[in-house]
Parts: structure tokens; sequence; C-alpha cells
């Protein structure tokens, strides 16, 4: 049995996922004495874990690895860099001190740190939260599930699913379903185009899968278990597929229940906390980084987050970062724009934790996008971008401003 | 578990048909009071009928007809229910109700429903100014005209009730029978002996709690209807716990006439629901979902508490209301068969159920049999899933959290699908532990649930047989 958990430490870490696991490394590597993260998993290693296919590790390893094999090299970076990594423990709540509350098999207790590091990730939304009508048959499911019980458990719980979604985890979830011998029925997306990047959007025909976009799911029908679903094609004209599952994908949404029940500040936009460029939030004894901070980015991409917040963590510690008060505020002027992260940018000329602005479309956009202090324009550049694909823009363009409301806006392409 | 053959007596004094909220408390009663019970449900569960989703409040009963059996059942069945909850471990969210006016004319109604809760006996309400609504409800929304306050009004956990009831029964004897549909019978004069899926069964009496089938098993068992089953659908939304924070009392609306109407409350589990809607349909087992009637729900809850806008819906749910052509409870005794119809406990079965049994028992003393009520019952403690108490994973020797969304633990897991009322069903599994009904809805916990539950369910989680 592992030694029970330390009640203090320097950096506590809540997530082992790409992101946690990488700045845990870092803040070992920069000489921080006690770091340890905790994970309500039964093993360390975020959803990586879950994903038995490719692409992962090109960045971080310059190989290309399915998720557990990646998942194992990022927990044994981290435990060879004298990292203390918990599984099976669950963080109930957060605290000023900062201090976390921690239920273990053993029941309650409470850590201390002079740090805390959120890196909690994503969650998918849920049939619920798309108040999709019918009934509550099982065999309704999202991703996790379905690949926690394929890859896990080896148990294959349907065979003809429909699959909700095109985002890149519902590309996940047809893979899955082709190791598994499952054949998804269809593929449906309400857009009017599948949302990941080709050559995902490949798969479907490669699988003989129809893809149906403009589509909805008008209702789920079955007793006990799935037996169809009716759909709402574009026209308007109904139809029933029969079916024995609904695989419910994507719409991802930051895991930040944690969050919403504390003194942190969140941001309405990504729901995830709101950041400076350092990746502090509200209370500066917490940082956040990976996919917790935005829906959703790649696992290279959330462990290079993790990595260089990691190291702005260890400087927080050894005293050498700018204050968090104060500051340009920075937000996005409404649709097209979701969100925009940082949400905060302090003692500007700093070099930070994120280097760029990091924003997203919430549906098709195209025209300029322009970045505005106190109302004057700084900068602008042509846009034209989908829901779910990565924009970025330097933090120099705020240039030598320190204080006021920054905001960027969508305009005409000529404005 | 009794659901096994070998013992069974070969003549019960009373069967049960039908293992709802009133069947459960049946159960019980007649159990204490010293009979030899069974229990009959043709689920694979209970719970599977009408007491499968309910708003979760224990009604004082002050907006129930006044002199209606009704009302007398509810005040009964709220008074027991706070005498035995401890002693079973079953929770009390002691919250109280507004009963809000938003218009001149539910305003106008206000005097005439605090006049009928004194008529109730429920003495306590006290009428509030739009002022002094808001110092208690600071979330409420615009064009708050007034309200009256029924301290009494209170949450509890509409699942561990009924189990903890019928568990009572069970460890004190009773049996019950799952899988186990009543199809017909005869009265011999002395004793029944009913046609089921699972054989024949002997009891003395035979009380119909059939919930949304009671006219159907009156006709099957003594030929005739005297009411008709019009199942009354209500649906609901349910959001995420951190929005449980906005009220801190039951929000009702002034009732209209055929329901009690858009209700915004906590629950038990530390969600806050709004609903549910009233709907006349015939089918008595499905409870269709409707985007746009969900979508409507959303929108009336943030009309009423605007701060809910934003934040997550956890769950959506849709439960039948046994509701028949009359306003107040079926309950009608047949001396001659020894037969009793408990049915139409339309919208506040939860509250009254304990006191319904008791009458129910009061009045089976007609068919002259006597028993002595157990001495020395044993009470036992079923698991506490609400919010507001300590919950396991606080507690050690839980292993681990297995449902992060709703911190439900190993031992709670196990302990659902172990022991004399062992959940027969994935959806019994989540009726007693709440496990994959949170924000995240099994992403991280169905592989976990599938393994733990492997060959120890009736109906199999998934892959067993569901896979053709
Ligand atoms: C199905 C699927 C397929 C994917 N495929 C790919 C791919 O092929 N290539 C790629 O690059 N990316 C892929 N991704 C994305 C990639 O998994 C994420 O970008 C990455 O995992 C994000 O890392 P993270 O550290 O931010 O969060 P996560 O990996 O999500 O880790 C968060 C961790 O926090 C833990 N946690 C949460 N709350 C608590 C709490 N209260 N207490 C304790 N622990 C907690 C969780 O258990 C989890 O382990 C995929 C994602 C999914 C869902
Ligand atoms: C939307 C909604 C909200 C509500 N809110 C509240 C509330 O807040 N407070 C409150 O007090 N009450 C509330 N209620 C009312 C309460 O839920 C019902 O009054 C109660 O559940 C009725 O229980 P029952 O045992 O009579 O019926 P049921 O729960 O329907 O039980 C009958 C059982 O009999 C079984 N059965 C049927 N036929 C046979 C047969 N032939 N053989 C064997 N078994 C059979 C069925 O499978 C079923 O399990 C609400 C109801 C609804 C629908």
């Amino acid at each position: 049995m592992a030694p029970s958990i330390p009640r203090s430490c320097d950096v506590a870490v809540i997530g082992a996922g790409p992101a946690g696991l990488a700045a845990a490394a870092e803040l070992k590597a920069r000489g921080v004495a006690s770091v340890i993260v905790l994970d309500r998993e039964a093993g360390p290693g975020g959803i990586p874990r879950h994903c038995d296919h490719y692409p992962f590790g090109l960045r971080e390893f310059r190989r290309l690895l399915k998720g557990p094999a990646y998942a194992a090299r990022l927990v044994g970076r981290a435990e060879a860099a004298g990292v203390d990594i918990r599984a099976g423990v669950t963080v109930t709540a957060l605290r000023p001190g900062p201090v976390l509350e921690v239920s273990t098999a053993d029941g309650l207790v409470e850590i201390a740190a002079r740090a805390v590091l959120l890196a909690t990730g994503v969650r998918e939304t849920s049939r619920a939260a798309r108040l999709i009508g019918g009934t509550k048959p099982g065999g309704v499911m999202p991703t996790g599930a379905l690949q926690g019980l394929v890859h896990l458990d080896a148990i294959k719980p349907f065979d003809k699913p429909v699959v909700l979604g095109t985002e890149l985890v519902s590309f996940s979830a047809l893979l899955t379903c082709r190791h598994a011998g499952i054949r998804p029925v269809a593929m449906i997306e309400p857009g009017p185009r599948a949302t990941a990047r080709w050559p995902a959007s490949l798969l479907p025909r490669l699988m003989g899968i129809p893809l149906l976009t403009g589509t909805e799911v008008a209702a789920i029908e079955g007793d006990g278990w799935v037996e169809a679903v009716t759909i709402r094609e574009p026209g308007g004209t109904t139809r029933r597929i029969p079916t024995d599952g609904v695989v419910v994908t994507g719409r991802f949404v930051p895991e930040a229940s944690l969050l919403r029940t504390s003194h942190l500040e969140l941001d309405a936009g990504t729901g995830g906390p709101s950041i400076d460029q350092f990746g502090r939030c509200s209370d500066p004894a917490y940082f956040a980084a990976g996919n917790l901070l935005r829906p959703v980015e790649t696992a290279g991409w959330s462990w290079n987050e993790g990595r260089l917040v990691g190291r702005a963590m260890a400087d927080a510690l050894a005293g050498r970062l700018p204050s968090s008060g104060g500051g340009v505020r920075v937000v996005v002027a409404g649709k097209p724009l979701k969100y925009v992260l940082p949400q905060r940018i302090v003692a500007n000329g700093a070099p930070g934790s994120h280097a760029c602005f990091q924003l997203r479309v919430s549906e098709a956009a195209a025209g300029r996008l322009a970045l505005r202090l106190d109302g004057a324009e700084l900068w602008g550049r042509r846009l034209s971008s989908l829901p779910e694909r990565r924009i970025t823009v330097p933090l120099d363009v705020l240039g030598a401003w320190s204080t006021g409301l920054a905001e960027f806006v969508v305009g005409k392409r000529s404005a | 578990m009794h659901e096994v053959d070998i013992t069974q007596p070969d003549l019960f004094d009373v069967a049960i048909v039908g293992g709802g909220v009133i069947g459960c408390a049946l159960a019980r009663r007649f159990t204490l009071d010293g009979a030899t019970v069974v229990l009959l449900e043709k689920a694979p569960d209970i719970l599977d009928g009408a007491s499968k989703g309910n708003s979760g409040i224990l009604h004082t009963g002050f907006d129930a007809p006044p002199g209606s059996l009704e009302a007398a059942c509810i005040a009964e069945g709220y008074r027991e229910y706070l005498e035995i909850r401890e002693r079973l471990n079953l929770p009390v969210i002691r919250c109280g109700a507004l009963v809000i006016a938003w218009t001149d004319e539910e305003t106008a109604a206000l005097p005439g429903l605090v006049d009928q809760a004194i008529r109730n006996g429920v003495a306590d309400v006290e009428p509030l100014t739009a002022a002094e609504t808001r110092r208690l409800e600071p979330g409420l929304g615009a064009g708050l005209r007034a309200s009256f306050r029924v301290p009494r009004e209170y949450l509890i956990d509409p699942w561990a009730a009924p189990h903890a009831y019928l568990l009572q029964a069970i460890v004190n004897g009773a049996w019950l029978r799952r899988g186990c549909e009543v199809t017909g019978g005869d009265f011999d004069g002395t004793a029944w002996r009913l046609a089921t899926t699972l054989g024949s069964i002997r009891a003395r009496v035979v009380v119909n709690a059939a919930g949304l089938y009671g006219d159907i098993l009156d006709e099957r068992l003594i030929g005739r209807r005297d009411f008709t089953i019009r199942p009354r659908k209500g649906q609901f939304v349910v959001y995420d716990k951190p929005a449980a924070s906005l009220a801190s009392h039951i929000l009702l609306p002034v009732p209209g006439k055929t329901t009690k109407g858009i209700v915004v409350c906590r629950t038990a589990y530390g969600n806050l629901l709004v609903g549910p809607t009233a709907e006349d349909q015939e089918d008595r087992r499905e409870a269709a979902l409707e985007p746009e009637t969900l979508r409507a729900l959303s929108r009336r809850g943030e009309e009423i508490l605007p701060a809910l806008a934003g934040h997550d819906v956890t769950a959506i749910y849709a439960g039948l209301r046994p509701a028949t052509e009359f306003k107040d409870y079926q309950i009608r005794l047949h001396a001659d068969r020894n037969y009793v119809t408990v049915g139409g406990i339309r919208s506040t079965g939860l509250s009254s159920a304990l006191g319904t049994a008791r009458h129910v028992h009061g009045l089976c003393a007609a068919f002259g049999f006597s028993a002595t009520p157990l001495a020395e019952p044993a009470w036992p403690m079923v698991g506490m899933m609400c919010e507001t108490e300590q919950r396991d994973w606080q507690r050690p020797g839980n292993g681990g959290i297995v449902c992060h969304c709703e911190r439900v633990t190993r031992r709670e897991v196990e302990e659902a699908i172990t022991g004399p009322l062992a959940a027969g069903s994935l959806a019994g599994v989540k009726r007693r532990t709440r496990v994959t009904m949170g924000r995240c809805q099994g992403f991280y916990c169905t592989a976990d649930l599938a393994a733990m539950t492997r060959d120890r369910l009736v109906v199999p989680m998934a892959g067993g047989g569901h896979g053709a």
C-alpha cells in the first residue's frame, strides 16, 4: 500500500493528464522540492489513457504513439523527475490558502500547498444537456464510456450505433468502433459540414458510414435499450433509423465544476477559469493549464501549456513573477467570436507562459479580426474560420498598454 | 434474497401487487403489523412506474382538497416519515416553500390558498409582501407580486424512501418477487390464487397497488373498473449542483385547476430542478421527452431565477402520474373478496405513502384477520445520497469514488448490488446510488461500473444480449 498522502507540499497538481504531468515534471526540473499530482481515475495519464489509437506524442516525444503508450511515457517521465503521483483520489473543494479538500478511500483529507495547478481537462456535453428528446433507454453513451467499455473492459456494448457529432473525438469513436468490430450505421452532424478537418473527415467514407450533415436527432426510441433514432433532415422531413446504440460525442466543456463552487473567477466564454498570461487564476496561488482552459485542444498543445505554466509556477514560488493585480482585461465582442484567453494581461512585456491569445468562433466566420483597446483599434487581420478551429494572435499586438479593456471584434472585411 | 422458491410459504396473509412507493409502504405496514407479506412487481426492479420520476417534495398537504382522503393520508404520511426517517437513515431538507404570485390574478388567489392551508391543518403559513419574499430569495426574477411561505414543505430522497420501506419489510420477513406480473386470479371464499409470470401465488388478501395499471389489474382480478387511469406526464429539467445555491426554498406557483404547476427547487442530491409539466397521454409506459417542452421549462426556470441562465443542465427526465377521472385517491375495499384497490395516487404518493398504508391496513380489519405487531422489528439503514448529510465519500473505507460527478463510492455500488434488496438492473443501481446520473453521464465511470457489476445484475449493463 502506498504511504498516505502528504498533508502539505510545494505544489499540488489536480489532474494527471498531459498538462498536469508536464507541469509537474517541469516543476521538479526547476528545483521545486515537493510536487504531488492527484487524479481521481484508477491510474494516471488523463484522457489519452483511454484512447487506444494514434496520433499522440509527436510534439513531446517526436514519435507517433497510441494514447496508452503516450500516457505511460508521460507518467514515466514525471516519476523519473521525482513527482509524487496519486491516482484514485478526488479533489472535492478548492479553498483559499491554497488548501484542497481531497476524498480518498480512507476518507477526507486536506492538503495545503504553496501553489496549486488546476489541470482537470474537459468533458463531453451529454445527451441531457443537449435536450435530445425521446425515451431514456440504455445504449446511449459518451465517447469516454464507449472507449472505457471497449478498451478497458473488452465489452462490445452494441453492434450498429449512430454517432452524433463530427469533431476529432467523433472520429476517435469511429476508430474505437472499428477496433471492436462495431459498425456504425450513420454519423450525424447538425452543422453544414464535418467539424473536424480532413483527413479525419474522410474516415466515414473509408468505413462506408453515411455522414448526414444538417441533420438533428429529434428523438431516441426504446424501452430498456435503444431501438431507433428519429432524425430531422435538412428539408425538415423526419426519418427513423433503427439502431442499437447512440454515441454522443464532443461539444466539450471544461471540467470546471470544482471552480464553480470555489472562490475562483470563471470565464463565461471558455467555461474555464479566467487567467493571466502566466496561467494564474483570480487567486494568484492557483494556476491552470490544459483543456480546462478551453474546449478543446490536442494532447501536445495541452502538454506544452502545462510545461510553460509549470515554469511560471516555479518562478512564482521563487518570487520572480510580476504582481497579479491590475492589467488589461481581454474580452470578445460577441458572435461570431466565442472566447479568448488569457483573459488578463498583467505587467505587459514580461514573457509569459502564453505567447498567444487563443480564440475560437462559434459559427463559420469570414471578415476582419481586430483588437481594440478602450474602443481604439490596435491591430487587425483577415479572418476566415470555422467552429473548433484554433485561432492564435501574438500577445505582442497589445503593444505596451498595461491597463484598460481590450476587445476582439470581427468586422466586415474592408473595415 | 427471498427470490428463490425453496421455502416460500404456501399461503401468504397479504399479496401486494406493485412495487411503487405505495406498494413498498404497504409491504412495510403489513409486515410490521405481523402479517406474512409478498410484494409482486412485474419489472426487473421496483420503482419502475409512477414512482420512477417525481419532484421529491414531502408535502404538508396545504393545498389538498380539505376533507379529502388524500389530505388525510398526506398528513399522516408526513408525520410518520419524520418520525421514522432517522432510524432508516432517510434525509429531510427543511427548506420550506414559497407559493409565489406573478400576476394580479394569482395575487388575488393567495388569500384563498392561505385559508385552504389553514383548513388543512397547516396553520403556520405566512403571507409575505414582494419585498419580504425577495429578502428570503434574492435571486427571484422581476414581476414578483407577493407570496406566502409554507415553512414545513420539505425535500426528501424520492428513491431512498421507498427502498427503505421495502427493505424494512424484507428484513422483517416479507418476500419480494421481481419480474413477476400478476396476470389473473381467483378468490375461493377464503384465499386468492394469483396467476403470475412466475407461477401461482396464494394469499388471503390481495392489495392492488399497481399504479399506472391499477384499473387493468382490477379488471383482471375482480372483473370491473371503478376508475380509468389517465396517465399525466410531467417533464423535468435538472441543473448541475452549482445551481442549487440559487434558491433555498421550494418555489411553487399558484396552482392551476389540475396541477401544482412548474416548481423550481433543489433536490436531495444537491441539484436544482425545474418542472413538472402536466400533459395527458394514453401511453402508460413511455414518458417521452420533448425538446421544445424542455426548452420552455428552462426558459420558465430562468424567468423565475434569472441567474439560472448559463448553468449546465445535467439531466432530463419525465414521470407519469396515475391520474384518473376523479380528483381524490381511489381506495376501495371489496370486503366480500378480501381485496383492496389503492389506485389513482396521482401526485402526492411520495408524501402520503406511509399514511396511505396505515389507512389501507385499517380498512383490512374488515377482513377480520388479526395479526400481532412485531415486538421488536429490525430497522435497516439505507445508503445516504443526500448532499446535505454526510456522504460515504467523506468517510474512511469507502473504496474510492467510482462516479466522480455524483461522488458515488465503490462501497456504495457494492452495497447496491448485494443484500436482500440488491439492484437487478443498471437502472436499479442508479436509483440506489445515483451512479452515472451526473454531468458527465458516465464518461468516466461506465467502464468501472461494468466491471463491478459483471455477472451480478439480472439485466446486464451492456454487451450481454443487447448487441443483437
Ligand atoms: C476520445 C478522445 C480522443 C482524443 N484523441 C486525441 C488524439 O488522437 N490526439 C491528441 O493529441 N489528442 C486527442 N484528444 C485530446 C487529448 O486527450 C486532450 O487534449 C488531453 O488529454 C488534454 O490534457 P489535459 O491534461 O488538459 O486533460 P485530461 O487528459 O483530460 O486530464 C485531466 C485529468 O484530471 C482528472 N481530474 C478531473 N477532475 C479531478 C478532480 N476533481 N480530482 C482529481 N482529478 C481530477 C481527470 O481524471 C483526468 O485524468 C482526444 C480526446 C478525447 C476525449
Ligand atoms: C412528475 C411527477 C411529480 C411528482 N412529484 C411528487 C412530489 O413531489 N411529492 C409527492 O409526494 N408525490 C409526487 N408525485 C406523485 C408520486 O410519484 C406518485 O403518487 C407515486 O409514485 C404513485 O406510486 P404508486 O406506487 O401508486 O404507483 P407506481 O409507482 O406506478 O407503482 C406501481 C407498480 O406496479 C407495478 N405493476 C403494475 N401492474 C402490475 C402487475 N400486473 N403485476 C405486477 N406488478 C405490476 C408497476 O410496474 C409499478 O412498479 C409526482 C408524480 C409525478 C409523475
